[in-house]
């Protein structure tokens, strides 16, 4: 069963190793990572989700936890979040296709970014399962390329998201509300 | 500017305000600035023989006094010989902070002579770890890396520093604060939950306590024995937990697991409230979870968060230090016995009946022959001399086992074993650590003829400060615990667990400049023992014991606790 972690971090070298090693010493498998910074510069965001059986998806967010330069872990895969994943795809079109495409790129809220004489270049936004019946879509048109960013993912849990430390402070209540906002 | 101090020398100036007056450690080129500095520093430098075993001399440092053990090594070779210790130290949850040198900063990733990618390589053999790449940020690290290890759950911190940072020159600024957001200690234990807990326990009618090296790590063993005595409640200690409840004790019954007593092992699979102190349920304490104190009730006191729910779900967890908790637990179970008074004392007494029946039934007694030394009872006869006193230091086999059954702990920080790793060759550099440490006490070093072969190069480290380890070798000619398993559960196929070419004992130790010898007769154990205790220095005695001996009770891999192995198969007639 597919995890969704959100773990809020130190932005220190060796940071990313910590987390990804932790993952797999312990025999977790890692399905996507992403990780970019938050309004403070000194930490990161990073979103994770792993296949882990259901029963130990709360040790995985302890041993997390355990981690000297992790400020937070949290398990989004139940309770109110969101999830979101960026693909960016060329596809290959015959002239008789192309309106297809495009009339297909809209019904997905896909954006064109770049058109020329072999075929588009693509960018949509979505859940992971939209976006798999997305690229599934396109296949069916010709040639495709595909590159995918990962799932980031946001609670829609007020007191679950912090963009800084933890500990309470005006500011960081206040970074919490534009953290929702965001969402 | 006068005022200016080297990296080198901010370094042991920040190790002197942690209170460091020993490193263990083997110095190499990176490291050269930091042993010029040591020249004309207070701080003792242990020249070991081997960096393994600086880290093991610090672990068994560290396991005696409960302060920080400190290493040191060179880059690259130096750095990777550290590693068994550094994994030793995480699963006993031992506090070390290792130092490394390094490749100067700007050789680092070009593969340059001695480089070693260490802090990458320590990351899953540390609790923490640190590149300094700033001589600006070395005190700093150096208090956070003491204020880790020795912290919480107690583990290992490795600080890597290359060579231009020990060259560098800065002002020194002590620095005593900490700043580490995401790492998070909870010590307290929940009052509610404390209170609850303080309920179960009066209301058990089958109450066991179970502890483990969180209460000698937590300096707890005082507050649990008032536990168990304000109970009158049977306790186990686990391997790593020996001496947190003295063996003499009348309410003490044993070590449980695989090779734990009878009594203990079917204690826990009767018992209906298991209070569980500063233990993670391993894997050779519980044997098959499924079977594991089936009718008990948890009640899981950890400081590790994680430890909780890990292995066997908790009825009732507590995180927090053991120590602590322990304390306002105390105050709450005696508040409210009143309350209690009488309430399962048939009960109790019954099971306490029980309890004695089955250590009756089936004693940890020492085999004893007239014609070869039983492994067995050469640990009865250490254990005579010890009274429960001395320290011992064992290495990792069949002797670790009969040491656990056979010789009393009568106080906590006694006993050093790698009992989570089970390194071989921990014995004997522990030992040298921990005389270190205590230059007043008896220090046993019990190898087998394996794991001592594993240490040999330490016996220099010892003639040479001269320090009166007694080592005592148990000599049965094998890998015996290999060889055990390969009987029983391989046919009987002994391979690569013959150990020929035992050196002379008396010519080995005597090339070093002390004392040795071999016995193999039961009517020398005694007088034997005694003149290498009765030695001011060093003395080494190679115990030839008999060859096949096994150890009993044994749960076999993946069996329920119950369901020991007492003795060895009898025999069986060929047609």
């Amino acid at each position: 069963m597919l995890q969704v972690i959100s773990l809020l971090l130190e932005n220190k070298p060796g940071a990313l190793l910590r987390v990804t090693g932790l993952l797999s010493s312990r025999g977790y498998n890692i399905e996507s990572l992403t990780v970019g910074r938050t309004t403070d510069p000194t930490l990161s965001r990073m979103t994770i989700v792993v296949d882990v059986e259901p029963h130990l998806r709360k040790q995985v967010i302890k041993q997390m936890n355990r981690l000297i330069n992790v400020l937070q872990a949290n398990d989004l895969t139940e309770g109110p979040s969101v999830t979101r994943e960026l693909v960016l795809m060329r596809v290959r079109a015959a002239m008789e296709s192309r309106t297809a495409i495009l009339k297909e790129a809209e019904i997905f809220g896909a954006r064109v970014i770049d058109s020329s004489v072999e075929g588009f270049a693509l960018e949509a936004t979505g859940d992971s399962e939209k976006l798999d019946e997305f690229i599934d879509v396109m296949r069916s048109y010709g040639d495709i390329e595909v590159t995918r960013s990962g799932t980031v993912a946001v609670s829609l849990e007020p007191r679950k998201v912090r963009l800084s430390s933890p500990v309470p402070t005006a500011a960081g209540k206040s970074q919490t509300t534009n953290g929702v906002i965001n969402a | 500017m006068s005022n200016l101090m080297s990296g080198a020398k901010v370094l042991l100036e920040c190790l002197a305000r942690e209170n460091v007056d020993c490193i263990f450690g083997y110095p190499g080129g990176v490291t050269l600035p930091l042993y010029d500095a040591m020249y004309d520093h207070h701080i003792r430098h242990v020249l070991v023989r081997h960096e393994e075993n600086a880290c093991f001399a610090a672990e068994g440092y560290a396991r005696v006094t409960g302060r920080v053990g400190v290493c040191c090594a060179t880059s690259g070779p130096g750095a990777t010989n550290l590693t068994t210790g550094l994994v030793d130290a995480m699963m006993d949850s031992i506090p070390i902070v290792a130092i490394t040198g390094q490749v100067s900063t700007k050789l680092i990733g070009s593969d340059a002579f001695q480089e070693a990618d260490t802090f990458g390589i320590t990351r899953p053999c540390t609790k923490h770890n640190y590149l300094v790449k700033n001589l600006a940020d070395l005190p700093q690290i150096i208090h956070e890396a003491f204020y880790i290890a020795a912290s919480g759950r107690p583990g290992p911190v490795l600080v890597d520093i290359p060579k231009d940072v020990f060259q560098g020159n800065t002002q020194f600024a002590p620095v005593s604060a900490i700043h580490l957001p995401g790492y998070k200690v909870i010590t307290d234990g929940h009052a509610g939950q404390i209170r609850r807990a303080a309920h179960m326990m009066w209301e058990a009618k089958r109450p066991l306590v179970y502890g483990g090296g969180g209460v000698i790590a937590a300096n707890a063993s005082a507050d649990l024995r008032q536990l168990v005595e304000t109970l009158g409640a049977p306790s186990v200690m686990t391997l790593m937990g020996l001496g947190g409840m003295p063996s003499d004790h009348e309410l003490f019954i044993s070590m449980p697991g695989m090779h734990g007593s009878y009594a203990a092992n079917m204690a826990l699979t009767h018992c209906d409230l298991l209070i569980a102190l500063g233990v993670r349920f391993d894997d050779r304490v519980t044997g098959r979870l499924a079977a594991f104190a089936p009718h008990a009730k948890v009640i899981h006191v950890d400081i590790d968060p994680a430890e909780i729910g890990k292995n066997r779900a908790a009825d009732l967890p507590i995180v927090g230090d053991v120590k602590k908790v322990l304390g306002k637990l105390n105050k709450v179970v005696a508040e409210i016995a009143p309350a209690h008074k009488g309430e399962n004392e048939e009960a109790r007494k019954a099971w306490w009946e029980t309890i004695h029946g089955w250590r009756d039934e089936h004693p940890l007694k020492p085999e004893i022959s007239g014609d070869e030394i039983k492994p067995q009872h050469l640990m009865r006869e250490i254990d005579r001399l010890s009274g429960g006193q001395a320290i011992v230091s064992v290495d990792v086999g069949q002797h670790q086992m009969w040491a656990a059954q056979f010789i009393r702990f009568n106080e906590p920080r006694l006993w050093l074993s790698s009992s989570g790793l089970g390194a071989m060759g921990f014995g004997l550099p522990a030992a040298l650590g921990a005389q270190f440490a205590r230059p007043d006490k008896l220090v046993f070093a019990i190898c087998g003829d394996g794991g001592f072969q594993m240490s040999v190069p330490e016996l220099a480290t010892i003639a040479s400060y001269g320090l009166p380890v007694k080592i005592i070798v148990m000599n049965n000619g094998y890998l015996g615990m290999v060889r055990q398993w390969q009987e029983l559960f391989y046919n009987n196929r002994l391979n690569a667990v013959t150990l020929d070419c035992f050196p002379d004992a008396e010519k080995l130790a005597g090339a070093y400049g002390f004392k040795g010898r071999t016995i193999d007769r039961p009517i020398e154990l005694e007088s034997a023992l005694r003149e290498a205790v009765n030695e001011p220095g060093p003395y080494l005695l190679n115990v030839k014991v008999s060859p096949y001996e096994n150890v009993y009770p044994m749960v076999p891999a993946g069996g329920a606790i119950n369901e020991m192995v007492l003795a060895p198969p009898k025999p069986v007639a060929v047609a």
